[in-house]
């Protein structure tokens, strides 16, 4: 089926079978890996993007559902967005797999809600969301609050 | 794993939606996150989706009747925010953030987890404790069906293939009514081992009217009657939620095999959770 995506404001017209997932469709069509496929089924969170401003499954989404759609991943940030920065000074992330989608759950939930990183609790709630196997998550909450601290002063 | 080939249809109104279902042998995808797992990992192989996610209007919530009426494309998240008023807003805000997380709650669908119908989900027991009606559209027509009947088993409802759920109607609380919830689970974001809902409005003393439901005490979404019965018409002190609780876990409850929990395990576990649920309806917090 022919699609157009979107992604980090590049125009990709794509040609691909409807069972052919978001996350597929950004790895092997559009040759942007930054994007990891962990469990395949909604769990770890690896694969997450944005997808019209939302924080998402790009597993549990197919590529012609998102025919039209903005999709942001982690190449979308740069080099050298404040959370990227924050996530690099606060050791949180040793391997790296978890860490793209980390960063796009991070980046979402800072969009709709700067203030979520002064909210202990929320803040907690939304790192459960994703899976991370090296770094007890703890050094990954003190990078979102980092980084959104930097990313709001001036 | 990938899913097996299927075809694919955007429906962009209700009369395409039915169109497509008429086969029998296609399935919606709304939210997908269940259904794109189960097909993730082939242990569904829908034969062609209908994909209802462009449809107008199939994301309206309306709170302004007696009942509160949710279409089909009203994500988890909704009701995080609020956008429901009063007692049944509050009762929602509660059992909403023991759904997943985040990102899955940003997709996926109330009226997609009634039609789902995991024993473990938490709006079928909400739906079925408060006494809602889910209805249902199909080429034979409308009809409707009380919660307790559109729940016939684990994974298992009254809807029939060609039909789609297309609104759920909640009634509001009365004005004076208290929730609780408590849920049971491994983890922050883990399925409910089991979870007890309550909602009560005490007049001059008194218990009346009472709703108490069950998650994944038995086979499916459950109404704890017995329990219910045991408040009407008494004081919510100590010793009637006590009542209450043994009765929703020796009476309401049926529990099933699982291999984390023993039978009588459940039992004592549900009597804590409706005690908990009553507790936090009663004294807030």
């Amino acid at each position: 089926m022919h699609t157009t995506l979107t992604v980090n404001e590049r125009r990709y017209d794509l040609q691909v079978e409807a069972r052919r997932t978001l996350a597929d469709a950004l790895r092997e069509d559009c040759g942007l890996t930054g994007t990891h496929l962990g469990c395949e089924h909604g769990v770890c969170g690896a694969c997450t993007v944005l997808v019209n401003g939302d924080a998402v499954r790009s597993c549990l989404m197919f590529a012609v559902q998102c025919d039209g759609a903005r999709i942001r991943t982690v190449e979308g940030l740069g080099d050298d967005h404040p959370l990227q920065a924050a996530f690099s000074a606060e050791h949180a992330l040793q391997c790296g797999f978890c860490t793209p989608g980390f960063l796009m759950l991070a980046a979402g939930a800072l969009k709709d809600d700067p203030t979520l990183s002064e909210d202990p609790e929320r803040l907690r709630e939304l790192l459960t969301s994703n899976l991370c196997r090296c770094t007890g998550y703890d050094a990954i909450r003190r990078a979102v609050v980092r980084g959104a601290t930097a990313a709001t002063s001036p | 794993m990938k899913p097996a080939p299927f075809d694919y249809v955007a429906a962009r109104s209700t009369d395409e939606v039915l169109a497509a279902l008429a086969d029998g042998d296609t399935q919606v995808l709304a939210g997908g996150q269940s259904l794109v797992l189960e097909m993730n990992y082939r242990a569904a192989r829908p034969r062609r989706l209908v994909d209802i996610n462009r449809v107008p209007e199939f994301d309206r919530l309306d709170a302004t009747g007696p009942a509160l009426r949710v279409g089909p494309l009203v994500r988890h998240r909704a009701f995080g925010s609020d956008a429901v008023p009063g007692p049944l807003g509050e009762l929602l805000r509660l059992v909403v953030h023991h759904i997943a997380h985040p990102p899955i709650r940003a997709r996926g669908t109330m009226l997609g987890s009634l039609a789902y119908a995991h024993p473990a989900a938490e709006w079928p027991a909400v739906v079925t404790a408060l006494g809602g009606e889910l209805h249902l559209t199909g080429a034979a027509g409308e009809r409707t069906v009380a919660a307790e009947d559109f729940f016939t088993g684990p994974f298992t409802t009254a809807r029939r293939p060609d039909e789609l759920l297309a609104e759920v109607r909640l009634p509001h609380l009365p004005r004076g009514a208290a929730v609780g919830f408590a849920e049971h689970r491994r983890t922050h974001a883990s399925f409910a081992q089991l979870a007890a809902i309550a909602a009560v409005t005490v007049t001059d003393g008194r218990v009346v009217s009472a709703r108490i439901g069950l998650v994944n005490a038995s086979d499916r979404a459950t109404r704890a009657h017995a329990a219910e019965a045991v408040l009407a018409g008494q004081p919510l002190d100590d010793a009637h939620v006590a009542a209450a609780a043994e009765a929703a876990a020796r009476q309401d409850a049926d529990p099933q095999p699982q291999p984390y929990a023993d039978l009588e395990y459940q039992r004592h576990a549900i009597g804590v959770l409706v005690r908990r649920a009553l507790r936090q309806a009663r004294d807030g917090g």
